[in-house]
């Protein structure tokens, strides 16, 4: 059974992704965490916590886990122009490629436990119906679909939600709704967070708040 | 005024009220006097008391079949494919493949194999090409599982209607206005499906679990899966393809990426003579629609032995049928 030969579309593909670049420093991104870039760039942990565990109430998103690439690709849009945040884009203004690749693998590498949401269980129930079967009727496709089998995360392109905060998933997809998030692939995520509603949304974050992440550093 | 559009076009889906920023889900209209039938939802089965609890289980047992195939990786499957891949929105949704006309229509005469085929025969002849496999036994307990699932999808349907709206993947026509065109299909590719299915079309997989299927190779549907048909591909991508935005992609691009896509390897057709040219000739009736058999960069695609993970070619059950 002979194999067809994958080696140059494997090649161009890591090109395309982006995979082929060098890989960041954690220790290197952990004194970023500590100290911030001394250029106006904060410490990361002030929000994010030196565990990457962030803070719902705040609104500061978990980052303990996610993909490095993923994270890298944030603060690129944040630093490039592409990203809106108003606390993210000075932080980000005048970080250098590999000190955003840095705090990237830093993050990847940590862990934190979940802060599941209080929510009843027919919000759970219905969160869980639209991340794993969606809402076909009406055109969403299960979150799983893209975010990969338990919410896990699929490549840099498609994070982690497992475990994610439900405030800031529920803003997220609020802010794609609002157009204050667009930095999407092809709109792929615009497209799904245009469909749903107040109270989907609430189910959905309230669910994914309660999964748990097996990220890297686990 | 796109959303205009978008509710002119809607066909069945029902949206509710867009956000501020919105992708619009663009689907073809039924034409007059299509048939148009809305298929249950397990919300649906779960409340209808008309069906016995024991049926219900049979029936959720095939729709777990249907969207976790690979269950059954090594057994039935031998590609990255669940059934679930081509008929999209659990096999439910009209202008995804919806599998209940399938349930309503057979037995029923189809050219593919020149005899009338029975329910579990059409659900064979998915499990030897588009999963490159070997089918669950007729009459086995899967078999029966799945044929419930698709006859439950039907409940309330018209047996014998043929004139269905959003059946199968043909609403394109056979042929585009302007030829396809490879080179433009690799652009359109690059553009809009190697973010998931990656540049090389291999897909993308988690802890060994296939989020995004391949689209060619040792993986993907076999020479003899209707998706290989230029036609099948152009008309599935155009009303499913990117994922959540059906009908974002024009004509002209559907027919351009689904002849780049139709124009890779992949395991060979179950049918293989040994000699692709020749069994292109003998299943002309599909393969015309294919690249199989035809010379692409210098080689004749589907010339070779690659039967990808499947240790054998052909699965028994394909066989004819006369009646005699």
């Amino acid at each position: 059974m002979r194999r067809f030969q994958v080696g140059l579309g494997l090649a161009a593909m890591m090109l395309t992704l982006g995979l082929a670049r060098a890989e960041g420093d954690p220790a290197a991104g952990q004194q970023l965490v500590m100290q911030g870039d001394g250029k106006g760039g904060a410490p990361c942990l002030a929000c994010h916590g030196v565990d990457g565990a962030g803070n719902d109430a705040a609104g500061f998103p978990r980052l303990a886990g996610l993909d490095a690439g993923y994270l890298a690709r944030q603060l690129r849009d944040y630093r490039d122009g592409r990203g809106s945040d108003p606390i993210m884009v000075p932080n980000a203004a005048n970080l250098s490629d590999q000190q955003i690749d840095d705090v990237a693998a830093y993050y990847q590498g940590q862990s934190a436990q979940p802060t599941p949401a209080a929510a009843d269980d027919s919000v759970l129930a219905l969160g869980e119906k639209l991340v794993k079967q969606g809402d076909w009727d009406s055109y969403i496709v299960p979150c799983e679909s893209c975010h990969g089998p338990d919410s896990q995360g699929v490549g840099s392109t498609f994070p982690a939600l497992a475990g994610q905060h439900a405030g800031y998933l529920r803003k997220q997809l609020e802010a794609w709704q609002s157009g204050a998030r667009t930095n999407d692939e092809n709109q792929l995520m615009l497209a799904i967070a245009g469909r749903l509603n107040p109270q989907q949304i609430e189910a959905v974050a309230a669910y994914l708040s309660h999964q748990s992440i097996k990220g890297a550093g686990q | 005024m796109n959303k205009l559009i978008a509710f002119a076009l809607l066909g069945a889906v029902s949206l509710p009220l867009m956000a501020e920023n919105s992708v619009p889900v663009q689907l073809p209209a039924f034409k007059e006097g299509q048939y148009v039938h809305q298929a249950p939802s397990v919300d649906d089965l779960m409340n209808d008391d008309s069906i016995k609890p024991q049926l219900k289980e049979v029936i959720l047992k095939g729709r777990d079949l249907f969207m976790n195939t690979q269950q059954k990786r090594g057994e039935y499957v031998f590609n990255d494919m669940n059934c679930k891949s081509c008929h999209m929105g659990e096999g439910r949704m009209n202008w995804s493949g919806p599998v209940w006309p399938a349930a309503t229509t057979l037995p029923d005469f189809r050219g593919k194999n020149q005899h009338v085929n029975s329910l579990e025969e059409r659900i064979a002849g998915c499990f030897s090409f588009s999963m490159n496999g070997k089918p669950p036994e007729y009459g086995s307990d899967d078999m029966l599982a799945l044929v419930a699932y698709h006859q439950w999808l039907a409940k309330g349907a018209q047996v014998y209607e043929t004139n269905i709206g959003g059946r199968g993947f043909s609403h394109l026509g056979r042929e585009p206005e302007q030829p396809a065109d490879y080179e433009r299909g690799a652009q359109v590719y690059a553009d809009n499906c190697a973010v998931c299915h990656g540049a090389d079309g291999q897909g993308q997989h988690v802890d060994g679990k296939v989020v995004f299927p391949p689209l060619w190779g040792d993986n993907s549907y076999n020479w003899g899966a209707g998706m290989t048909r230029v036609f099948t591909a152009a008309s599935f991508i155009k009303n499913n393809m990117p994922l959540g935005k059906p009908g974002s992609l024009s004509d002209q691009q559907a027919w351009d990426v689904a002849m780049f896509v139709n124009s890779h390897e992949r395991p060979q057709d179950p049918r293989y003579t040994g000699d692709a040219k020749e069994t292109r000739e003998k299943y002309n009736n599909f393969h015309k629609w294919t690249r199989y058999g035809t010379e692409f960069n210098g080689q004749i695609l589907g010339q070779h032995d690659n039967t990808g993970d499947k240790p054998f070619l052909k699965p028994d059950v394909l066989r004819p049928r006369t009646f005699e």
